[in-house]
């Protein structure tokens, strides 16, 4: 069942001398109990969509329905059922105010879902627990740590329960420890409560780790969807890296005759191979090498990456203009040890 | 009703924000209770008949410190909002159910319990320098200054979420309010000034409402100058609040 159902969702800005078309008709279907990540570079579209989605901006044109209501007649319906955590990095913050404690927000938030008592108490120490607050309750938010304060912003979307929960960039901005440990905890939100999660991200390790399925938005438009690796193979295949002892021609004559080669090419000892799925083709490809008595020094499977399938999609690294500790410039194909996959 | 609910909701959490940085309330205070000091002596130098008689000065003057507590403290709220707005906190309740109106409803009433208190606090020392009125005159100078503030925070807060910047509110309001505040004769009677001084006044709607202040502190209950003030300080806050609450209320922000 689609908790999410988008039918080209648009939205133009009008200024005094140009009208922006922000977002040209977006079509979105996410299921139910699913974790979808939302991708594009800043401009792209992300955020424009997400306030649509989140009832904080009219569409100009097209039609949703966000967890069983219609958005554009029933938005007060749609508010009930949805959780939205902003984004904390950029113009506005991620909803919490500095001189409130802790636990006052919890209550407060719920007391917003008409949320009150005994509930609004037991509801807010099970948040506490689930997402490592405590001993923080009297503390005023301006004394958290970014870790902490962004498990109380995610804490704080989930007070009333939602079927479904939008996150803005949910670990921007935070060190990689806390980010992974964030990771954790929006994992369990599925695992553990069934909910439906949608977020937009600028990591692509976030994507690939955390979704299921992931839309790349650019320009406004979709321009692709699919599990993070569906895209990637659709992109390029992965690349096995082969050195052999000795000569290259025999193992290369070999390696070209077989079905789920698509290129190879052979240099110095070297030789590449452009496969479709690398983790089902390897083993196939290490029994022939070893039945012809050809013996390997090394070999190396890469996979292209969420940014490969990005460039090739868009002409633009999602890197480029992404203030995530990523973008220093990492090999734009990330080795995977064979024995990993 | 969820309006009210809300509204309470919105105050209560406002409140205990306000509470918790009580030395704002008192800053508030301190300047007109300064010019009842240092600015009141003065006056009393005046012919009694150019403070529209009654000989007591300050007869004249608290009601006019009244309208400038209520003026400062009720335009400068918006700044609050931009806070707000930028720690994402305006946002987060916009996504939830609550009532949009309320979120501005719940401020502007914190506000002018603020305000009714800080009043109350100048009233009291006004009477400690020689202040003599009856009342009935001191609650009505509530109930007119609370009529105010509740038409200018709403105004402020929409202009804050607006302006979205605290470098431009704050000139902008200054802007609006001293030009205001000077033509309403809150120091010193208009009629001691020209006659196109006197004409220009008559364009400061504060103008009206302080002169059934006055009025009102003289023991004059019932004349046209105290309807035109009711009139002036009703229809002020029932514009500036729909304009107020238009902002908070549209779908976009």
């Amino acid at each position: 069942m689609a908790i999410i159902e988008a039918r080209g969702l648009a939205r133009t800005f009008k200024s005094r001398r140009r009208t922006v078309e922000a977002v040209r008709g977006v079509d979105l279907t996410v299921g139910d109990g699913e974790i979808v990540g939302f991708l594009g570079p800043n401009g792209a579209g992300k955020t424009t969509t997400l306030r649509m989605l989140t009832t904080l901006l009219k569409p100009t044109a097209g039609t949703a329905t966000v967890a069983g209501a219609d958005l554009l007649r029933n938005p007060l319906e749609v508010r009930k059922k949805i959780g939205y955590v902003p984004q904390a990095i950029g113009e506005t913050m991620g909803g919490t105010d500095p001189s409130c404690l802790v636990i006052e927000e919890l209550l407060d938030q719920a007391a917003l879902y008409r949320i009150g008592g005994g509930e609004a108490q037991q509801r807010a120490g099970l948040l506490i627990d689930q997402l490592e607050l405590t001993g923080l309750e009297q503390r005023l938010v301006k004394t958290l740590s970014g870790g902490q304060r962004r498990r109380l912003e995610i804490a704080l979307g989930l007070v009333h329960r939602p079927p479904l929960v939008f996150l803005d960039e949910p670990t921007t901005g935070l060190d990689p420890q806390s980010r992974s440990n964030l990771w954790d905890h929006i994992a369990r939100l599925r695992s553990e409560l069934g909910t439906t999660v949608f977020l937009t991200t600028h990591y692509l390790e976030e994507a690939d780790v955390l979704c299921d399925r992931v839309f790349i938005i650019d320009n406004g438009v979709i321009a692709a969807e699919g599990t993070p690796d569906e895209l990637k193979r659709r992109i390029s295949g992965d690349v096995v890296t082969l050195r052999v002892s000795g000569a290259d021609g025999p193992a290369r004559t070999l390696l070209a005759g077989q079905a789920v080669v698509r290129e190879i090419t052979a240099a110095d000892g070297t030789l590449k191979l452009t496969v479709e799925r690398g983790e089902q083709a390897l083993p196939s490809l290490l029994r022939v090498l070893d039945a012809a008595d050809i013996t390997l020094e090394s070999i190396n499977l890469s996979r292209p990456t969420l940014d490969d399938v990005f460039l090739t999609l868009t002409g633009r690294s999602l890197r480029d203009d992404s203030h995530s500790p990523a973008a220093n410039g990492r090999p734009a194909r990330e080795p995977a040890a064979a024995s990993k996959e | 009703m969820s309006f009210i609910r809300d509204t309470m909701l919105v105050f209560r959490r406002q409140e205990r924000l306000a509470l918790r940085q009580p030395a704002w309330v008192i800053i508030g205070l301190t300047q007109p209770i300064l010019y009842l000091a240092l600015f009141g002596p003065l006056l009393k130098g005046l012919p009694g008949a150019s403070l529209g008689g009654g000989g007591n000065a300050y007869r004249f003057f608290v009601p006019g410190l009244l309208i400038q507590l209520a003026l400062f403290g009720s335009t400068f709220v918006g700044f609050a909002i931009i806070s707000d707005w930028r720690s994402g906190v305006i946002e987060r309740f916009r996504v939830t159910p609550v009532n949009r109106l309320a979120i501005m409803a719940g401020r502007v009433l914190r506000d002018v319990v603020t305000l009714v208190v800080q009043a109350a606090v100048l009233v009291v020392v006004g009477v400690a320098f020689g202040l003599r009125a009856p009342l009935p005159a001191v609650l009505i100078g509530f109930v007119f200054i609370m009529f105010v503030a509740i038409g200018l925070a709403s105004v402020s807060y929409a202009t804050g979420l607006l302006v979205k910047s605290e470098d431009a509110f704050a000139p902008l309001i200054n802007t609006v309010v001293v030009p205001l505040l000077l033509l309403s004769g809150i120091f010193l009677p208009l009629t001691l000034g020209p006659g196109w001084l006197q004409g220009i006044a008559r364009i400061s709607p504060f103008r009206y409402i302080i002169d059934a202040m006055r009025e009102a502190y003289l023991g004059h209950y019932f004349n046209t100058i105290m309807v035109e003030g009711i009139a002036v300080a009703v229809g002020m806050a029932v514009v500036f609040l729909w304009l107020g609450s238009r902002v908070f209320v549209q779908e976009n922000a």
